[in-house]
């Protein structure tokens, strides 16, 4: 894998240069083809453009005049590149005076707060008209011809820069250096002109630079319906009208000046996002370099590390029955920042029997969540689920089918971290409740809503009926969680996915939907799949416990044994940092020094080396194997277990590597 | 005119009133309430805009409008008809009483009542305008989320790139360079439709077309991206989990909480389409307000102007109204946030 980070990165940064630069230099090249015109065409097409010719009266597109030509025989290619100079220069006078008026305006309701309410209101109260609109108002104030509807155009700009100057200033003030600059006496001219205009100044410019192009538009239209530049002078715009009029003798006059406007509308537009962009990129190149990475996720299925677990321990399964998830070298790849590819999920194996409480517990970024995802068939693009074996019930989860599904979604339910943000804001309680019924167990509208009554009842949700009509931003966060929990008894649970469901919620409110899973489970057999940080919560309720760190399963054994006999030293770190654990108070909490290796690291040997107070050479040289220790299904990944044999004391397995950290 | 636009809103707040009472059992009374009351201020400014107007621009507007060689007489006889010749408050009052009656006045120039000329033409914009407005909505939101699913996720670049460029490129082409290229293809070259004119069914296709095209494409770009925000929720992740079928996801789960930004920006687009049949009706001679509005601009014909500018104007707010209340109905969030 280190190969073939240090063989993209090259492409990598080839790739983005061509991707971003493509668009961006055919935008500045136009662009400069546009400034070159109005600087030199009147110089260069003044006399074609100008000199009448009877004889050429009317013609169609021919050799000589390939758009054809007027009505006094004036060549029609010849008056659009001549326009340019009228319709660019009048575009931008218009941003001018448009970026002047509203970013003083907007400036000055940031410097007060009295006058910002004010002008906040006749702001979007502005804002609420189209620009045509307000410009025609403006340009019956200021009169018709090229100065009036300049004005017009720059007018009914205005709103919108100052909305966002005032968005920038009302964020500038609030900043710090702001604040104290306020504080040391600084009237409030210095303050704007001194710390709030600097700060706002690159955003409005971008923000100008993109409405040139749209001046250019609102201008046209001014003049194609005759507001805007008057005769004998003429604009685009003005082409256009009068190339309407004359459509049927000459189909090509409105043709030069409809492509020159939607030309520069599209070149301005462009150039201002390029200019966005590259401002934009200085600002966020890690995303730029995501996105780029993004497109190559099958690189993923390539680099693959030989399985190190002992397959041998592993396909026995303690159980005597069949266990209803199987789960064999599971793998989950994405496409990585520097175009490689990262590993949340580097080897995982475990099984879930049925009714029994299976316990995943790590730091985050141990990749528990994302194992999970991977049995919740939650994995998407980019992402890429590999796994030797991963099964549920009968369904083989490597190749659904559309039965498949059915059945998964009557039979796996999951609660998630956040039951805010797992509830739809936009759909009813009571529907999220009646939808999987209806939809897996074909049950009609009012049985449903009677189970999901039920339901509610059975979490222990007060007035489930009104419940029932509410959205989920009028329940408390345990309310949430026991209507999410709610929605799992729906179907025909079987396998109860929780992942770190207690972990946004209150502390007394932990314990309820703590007891309330241990409740639903003794109920309804079905197994638990319980994923937390805290080994503590993960002990309480599990009856088997994996620990992982770095993507692989490191520890696996019965709560108990698991408690008692830690044999990883990961495991024992956990424990005794963990102040519920009965760890020894009157001594500091063991710190773990270090970061644990990110998905993108590949290592030959153990993962946890660099932070083990336990680690020797060999553990950097070769990766140690899930083997069985001690007590049967008690399986670590370690060259030097804290409990080799079992007979070695808890006490010392546990706090000794504590007493080495701690020590000062 | 009144009756189109002014209508709805004269009678309202009274019932809300009324329902205020009940405001502690049903919260989206009052949120409606305050839509309307929004509707009314900002009406009252538009009204109040359109008759400071006339006063603001330099000069004497009668002798604008009757030109340099209008005797004296005809002036002040002018004046005195059009009511100028009385206290500013005064006329101002008079001014309001006529928009709420209906009275708008008449034209400087051919002396027609203003609210017979709106009534007649009017009618005729709106049937450009709510056809488009309808088309709009059906082309960008399937179009944006069918889009966003197909590209999310860094899925699809070619369907990326292809809708990227080909919704940049239409939301760039203004509408009248698209009418007028419209005109010139279907009118001029194939013959397929009427050239100008009201006239049966295949005179609204090319200026519904033209009004359309441009909003339809800049919609759905924002449809697709709030799409994607929403596909990215846990929310969507959860549904996921509980295998519902797509058409389920799409529509419930998905659909109504993409709504909220999508109509926002889309109640902006939608209110520059009102103002876009102006041109549009210009280039196709569709007998709507929007071709009387130049030439009364030219001729300085000041009643006409104020009542084009307060019915298109009008109708924006209304519109915009309208939104949010949809907005209020359809995403519960707004409706709290309105409240505040």
């Amino acid at each position: 894998m280190s190969t073939t980070v240090a063989t993209t990165v090259p492409t990598r940064s080839t790739a983005r240069r061509r991707r971003v630069r493509l668009p961006g230099g055919v935008a500045l090249a136009l662009l400069l083809v546009f400034v070159f015109l109005s600087v030199a065409g009147p110089w260069i097409w003044g006399h074609a453009a100008g000199d009448t010719n009877v004889a050429d009266a009317n013609q169609a597109a021919s050799g000589e005049h390939c758009l054809g030509a007027d009505d006094l025989g004036r060549d029609l290619l010849a008056r659009t590149l001549y326009a340019t100079r009228s319709s660019l220069v009048l575009a931008v006078l218009a941003t001018v005076v448009g970026g002047v008026v509203g970013v003083a305006l907007g400036l000055l309701s940031g410097a007060s707060h009295r006058l910002g309410k004010v002008l906040g209101a006749v702001i979007n109260l502005l804002m609420a008209f189209p620009a045509l609109l307000l410009s025609i108002f403006f340009a019956v104030l200021f009169g018709i011809g090229s100065v009036g509807s300049v004005l017009a155009v720059g007018a009914s700009f205005a709103p919108g820069f100052a909305r966002i100057t005032q968005t920038l200033t009302a964020s500038a003030v609030s900043r710090d250096y702001v604040e104290a600059a306020r504080v040391l006496g600084k009237g409030p001219v210095t303050v704007v002109l001194r710390h709030v205009l600097p700060n706002i100044a690159e955003p409005v410019i971008l923000y100008t630079t993109i409405h040139i192009g749209t001046a250019i538009l609102a201008l046209s239209g001014l003049s194609f319906l005759g507001l805007g530049v008057q005769p004998p002078a003429y604009d685009w715009g003005r082409l256009l009208s009068d190339g309407l009029t004359r459509v049927y003798i000459t189909p090509t006059a409105a043709i030069g000046p409809a492509v020159a406007i939607v030309l520069a509308g599209l070149t301005f537009n462009m150039a201002g996002e390029h200019l966005a962009d590259l401002v934009g990129g200085r600002r966020r190149a890690p995303r730029t370099a995501v996105a780029a990475a993004t497109a190559r996720p099958s690189t993923g299925t390539d680099v693959r590390p030989a399985p190190p677990v002992d397959d041998a321990a592993l396909t026995t399964t303690d159980a005597a029955v069949e266990p209803l998830l199987e789960v064999q070298h599971l793998r989950v790849l994405y496409p990585g920042p520097d175009g490689g590819v990262v590993t949340p999920v580097r080897d995982v194996s475990f099984s879930v029997a049925p009714g029994e409480t299976v316990g995943i517990v790590g730091e985050s970024g141990s990749g528990k969540s994302m194992a999970t995802s991977a049995v919740a068939q939650l994995v998407e693009a980019p992402g890429a689920v590999h796994a030797e074996v991963l099964r549920f019930d009968d369904v083989d989860l490597t190749r659904r089918t559309a039965e498949d599904e059915r059945v998964l979604g009557r039979s796996m339910a999951m609660i998630f971290q956040d039951p805010g943000e797992a509830l739809n804001p936009a759909v009813k309680v009571g529907t999220h409740l009646v939808e999987p019924a209806v939809v897996h167990l074909h049950q009609d509208k009012a049985l449903a809503r009677r189970r999901a009554l039920d339901a509610l009842r059975a979490v222990a949700v007060n007035d489930p009926e009104r419940r029932f009509d509410q959205h989920q931003h009028e329940l408390s966060g345990g309310t949430k969680q026991r209507v999410c929990i709610a929605i799992g008894l729906m179907g025909e649970p079987r396998l109860l996915i929780a992942d770190e469901p207690t972990t946004a919620l209150d502390v007394t409110v932990q314990r309820q939907i703590l007891r309330l899973v241990a409740e639903v489970r003794a109920e309804t057999g079905a197994s638990v799949l319980f994923i937390s940080h805290d080994i503590a919560v993960v002990s309480e309720i599990s009856d088997r416990i994996l620990v992982m760190y770095a993507g692989f399963v490191v520890e696996e054994a019965t709560t108990d044994e698991l408690l008692a006999r830690p044999a990883h030293p990961y495991t024992g770190l956990l424990l005794a940092a963990s102040p519920d654990m009965g760890a020894d108070r009157s001594r500091p909490l063991p710190m773990l020094d270090g970061r644990m290796p990110g998905p993108g690291v590949d290592l030959p040997g153990c993962y946890f080396a660099e932070r083990c107070p336990r680690a020797e050479q060999d553990c950097r040289d070769a990766r140690p194997p899930l083997l069985q220790i001690g007590a049967p299904g008690h399986r670590a990944a370690c060259w030097h277990p804290l409990t080799g044999t079992p007979s070695t004391a808890t006490a010392t397995g546990a706090s000794g590597p504590a007493d080495e950290r701690t020590a000062p | 005119m009144s009756a189109t636009t002014l209508e709805p809103a004269g009678p309202l707040p009274a019932p809300a009133v009324d329902r205020a009472a009940r405001r502690t059992r049903r919260p989206w009374v009052r949120f409606v309430a305050s839509r309307v009351l929004r509707l009314v201020v900002s009406l009252l400014v538009l009204v109040t805009a359109t008759f400071v107007m006339v006063h603001l621009i330099p000069g004497d507007p009668v002798q604008a409008a009757l030109g340099e060689q209008a005797t004296p007489q005809l002036v002040e006889l002018r004046r005195h008809e059009l009511g100028l010749d009385q206290p500013l408050p005064l006329q101002y009052v008079h001014y309001l009483r006529g928009v709420v009656t209906g009275d708008l006045g008449s034209s400087i120039v051919t002396e027609a009542p203003v609210a017979d000329l709106l009534g007649t033409r009017f009618p005729n914009t709106l049937r450009l305008a709510l056809p488009a407005f309808v088309l709009v909505i059906l082309i960008a939101l399937p179009l944006g989320l069918l889009t966003a699913v197909r590209t999310r996720g860094g899925r699809g670049r070619v369907t990326r790139g292809v809708f990227v460029n080909v919704t940049g490129f239409f939301n760039s082409v203004p509408d009248y360079v698209m009418a007028t290229v419209l005109s010139v293809i279907f009118v001029v070259g194939l013959r397929l439709f009427p050239a100008a004119g009201l006239s049966g069914p295949s005179s609204y296709v090319l200026p519904v077309a033209a009004l359309v095209v441009g909003p339809a494409a800049s919609l759905s770009r924002i449809v697709r991206v709030e799409a994607l925000k929403v596909l990215d929720t846990e929310y969507v992740r959860a549904a996921k989990s509980r295998r519902l079928p797509r058409r389920l996801l799409y529509l419930r789960h998905v659909l109504p909480n993409m709504m909220t930004a999508s109509l926002t920006f889309g109640a902006m687009i939608l209110s520059g389409l009102v103002a876009g049949t102006v041109l549009v009706e210009n280039v196709f001679g569709w007998p709507g307000v929007g071709t009387v509005i130049s030439q009364a601009v030219i001729q300085k014909d000041f009643p006409l102007v104020q009542g084009v500018l307060l019915v298109l104007g009008a109708a924006v707010l209304l519109l915009n109204m309208l939104v949010d209340v949809m907005l209020g109905v359809l995403d519960p969030r707004s409706r709290i946030g309105g409240l505040e």
